[in-house]
């Protein structure tokens, strides 16, 4: 047993730990902190994969800004963990029917024909200085720039329609227009009464 | 590693749609008071531009771009041709019944713009991913338009039941590319049909993927049984808004059965021809019988559509034998293609004509509003007789000959095969379609027969009531010479 099968087995242990963490705790945070365990170590066995980028983004994009609105999200909602609970043990048989299927189909197809091992060898070794960055950015912006833009296109949807239908104006809203605001004039808010001196006998 | 730059100036009309929306999105958050008009008259512009574009731009030999993600081909330029001119007709009968009722914010038209742009990439895809993209954007912002009136429980509703559903059907369509894809090693609709056919065999996981991605098609036509978000849709979005979910998006949806289907997954042709079939007789029959019982016109119009689309995929269905084209397959798919571009005209019509009744303050929506129209206005109940008459298949319309062509194609396809299945389904359709007139002509029926409950005049503005007049005589007139729009589909298919 080498280092690198050692260190695989180390970061596919923590993973389905930490997995188990996730549907196990009863703290809807530490689930959550759990989850971020989880993607470190994917990202760890990407990384033996040799699949560098996608570790890095892996740890940035979902480690970095997703479970971290994730967190805010769950700490700002009053979960009552006991109601979710309820019935756990009523649906367990169930779900252990459908996790045992779950798991034959997949052994079927991992271990059919079309997906097999022997179906998937293992990629030759990539010279020294190969950049799996590079190779895909080259992809990315060449064969794939069409996709790629409309991707764009479709997080500017997205965007947009976000805010077509959450953004309102609320009434009552006190925000002011600058603009009105600078163009004031002091006549407009400052009245100059002439009162006649009072006489001090 | 070899690339070669891509020929921007076949994607001429995506390119401009998408840098115009961009522009636009730009123009209306600088003019403030005028947001509205400016986004309208852009939109207006750049989708009759892009008309112009596809159909003065385009090769007439078919050429791949972008890696072969992009295909540009007389069929895709036509079919892009009508989905901009159906989409420009949309905004114009809408305008005034958005403002009526507040929602014509400027990313109403924005978006409006995008989910053209969707269409018209997903109409060009040679590609998964493009076609995958294509159907996102254009979906995306269907979901958003259909949730737009978002202080009416009903509208919100309705954009949620689509939003999940859709992304199911998206889900389902995925996963089926990725089975093709695992099976054949390619995303290129071209190279997949070359690796199936020398192959040879059929491949239990291409069928797999072949009904997954079949379901993913079905959701987004619309048929039985993936219907169950049409009634519910169409009834909840603002009219304007079912207008366009309801017309130009089945011409994007016909374009990718066609290329996955016919172009891409030929070989597979005894499989999917089966499923079409019971997808077509679902949908005929459920479609046709429902839309008796609707009170509501929007959900009567949505079963309906139900039942066209049902049959449009009977004349899909009917282009192969046996596992094989012939002469006749060409005039099959033309006949599937002209019944989407007579349903997106007809659909056009009625749904402009629930919008003319409608006004500030009060939504036409059942057909109980239609009663005494002829006193009201004899020349719009004239034009919505046309309309019903059309889709009820009555000679001499657009929709008569659309059916009949369909028709023609399925007994063709019995007559070559010898089987009576054909022959069966044919006179069930008619069968069907004898059921379907009932309630066409119940909404003639009130309309000249029954005394007008609401007399108020129609609001509608000049420019609207011009272009639904010429919209529902378009319908009149291809009726009488249905040749030219038939001869028009079936050349574009031969390219």
């Amino acid at each position: 047993m080498d280092f690198t099968l050692f260190l695989f087995y180390a970061f596919a242990a923590v993973l389905l730990g930490a997995s188990v963490g996730v549907i196990a705790s009863r703290n809807s945070v530490h689930s959550a902190l759990f989850l971020v365990l989880a993607f470190f170590n994917a990202a760890a066995i990407w990384m033996l994969l040799r699949a560098e980028f996608l570790a890095i983004a892996l740890i940035l994009v979902y480690v970095g800004a997703v479970m971290v609105l994730f967190l805010f999200v769950v700490m700002m909602l009053d979960i009552n963990v006991e109601r979710i609970r309820q019935g756990f043990w009523s649906y367990l048989p169930l779900g252990l029917i459908v996790a045992a299927i779950l798991f034959i189909e997949m052994a079927l197809v991992v271990g059919g024909k079309w997906a097999g091992l022997d179906a998937m060898p293992m990629p030759a070794e990539p010279a020294a200085g190969y950049s799996n960055t590079k190779a895909l950015a080259w992809l990315m912006f060449t064969d794939f720039a069409y996709p790629f833009e409309l991707a764009s296109f479709v997080l500017l949807v997205a965007m947009i329609a976000a805010v077509a239908l959450t953004l309102r104006a609320r009434a009552g809203n006190k925000a002011i227009d600058p603009a009105a605001q600078i163009a004031v004039k002091a006549s407009d808010r400052l009245r100059i009464v002439s009162l006649p001196a009072e006489k001090s006998n | 590693m070899d690339f070669v730059m891509p020929d921007f100036r076949l994607a001429a009309p995506e390119l401009f749609v998408a840098a115009m929306s961009l522009v636009i999105l730009m123009v209306t958050s600088f003019a403030k008071s005028r947001a509205r008009s400016a986004a309208f008259w852009l939109c207006e512009f750049t989708l009759l531009a892009a008309v112009f574009l596809t159909l003065f731009s385009g090769t007439v030999d078919r050429a791949q771009t972008f890696s072969g993600m992009y295909i540009s081909d007389l069929l895709g330029g036509f079919l892009k041709a009508v989905v901009c001119l159906s989409v420009a007709v949309v905004l114009q009968y809408g305008r005034a019944y958005m403002a009526d009722r507040k929602i014509d914010s400027p990313e109403y038209y924005i978006l409006v713009l995008f989910a053209a742009l969707g269409m018209m990439v997903l109409i060009s895809a040679s590609h998964f991913v493009s076609i995958y993209l294509g159907l996102e954007l254009m979906s995306l912002a269907l979901y958003a338009l259909v949730a737009i009136d978002r202080d009416n429980p009903r509208s919100t509703e309705a954009g949620m039941k689509y939003f999940v559903l859709g992304a199911l059907a998206s889900g389902l369509l995925l996963y089926g590319m990725s089975m093709l894809y695992g099976a054949t090693g390619s995303l290129q609709i071209h190279e997949i049909s070359q690796r199936i056919y020398e192959r040879s065999a059929n491949d239990m996981v291409v069928v797999f993927g072949l009904v997954f991605v079949l379901v993913g098609i079905a959701f987004k036509l619309g048929v039985v049984p993936f219907h169950m978000w049409v009634p519910d849709v169409y009834h909840g979005a603002p009219t304007a808004v079912t207008l366009l979910v309801s017309s130009a998006p089945k011409i994007a949806a016909f374009a990718m059965a066609f290329r996955i289907l016919v172009l891409g997954l030929f070989d597979l042709a005894e499989q999917w021809q089966m499923m079409l079939m019971l997808l077509a007789v679902g949908s005929i029959v459920l479609g046709n019988l429902a839309a008796v019982a609707q009170t509501n016109i929007k959900r009567m119009l949505a079963y309906s559509g139900i039942s066209h689309m049902g049959f449009m995929l009977l004349g899909l269905m009917s282009g192969v034998v046996k596992g094989e084209g012939g002469t006749y397959a060409v005039n099959a798919y033309s006949s599937a293609m002209f019944y989407a571009v007579a349903y997106v005209m007809m659909t056009l019509a009625a749904f402009g004509m629930v919008i003319l009744l409608s006004r500030a303050g009060f939504e036409a929506e059942n057909v109980d509003d239609f009663k005494g129209l002829n006193q009201r206005s004899p020349w719009f109940a004239g034009m919505m007789l046309i309309v019903m008459f059309s889709m009820a298949g009555i000679p001499f319309f657009v929709g008569f000959f659309a059916k009949l062509s369909v028709l023609q194609a399925v007994v063709a396809a019995g007559n070559v095969s010898g089987q009576a299945l054909y022959y069966w389904l044919a006179g069930l359709a008619v069968l069907m379609s004898a059921v379907g007139a009932y309630y066409y002509l119940r909404v003639v029926k009130v309309m000249y027969f029954d005394d007008a409950v609401d007399t108020s005049p129609l609001t509608a503005t000049l420019g609207t009531r011009t272009l639904l007049s010429a919209n529902a005589l378009s319908i009149a007139a291809v009726g009488l010479l249905p040749n030219w729009l038939m001869q028009i589909c079936a050349f574009t298919l031969l390219h």
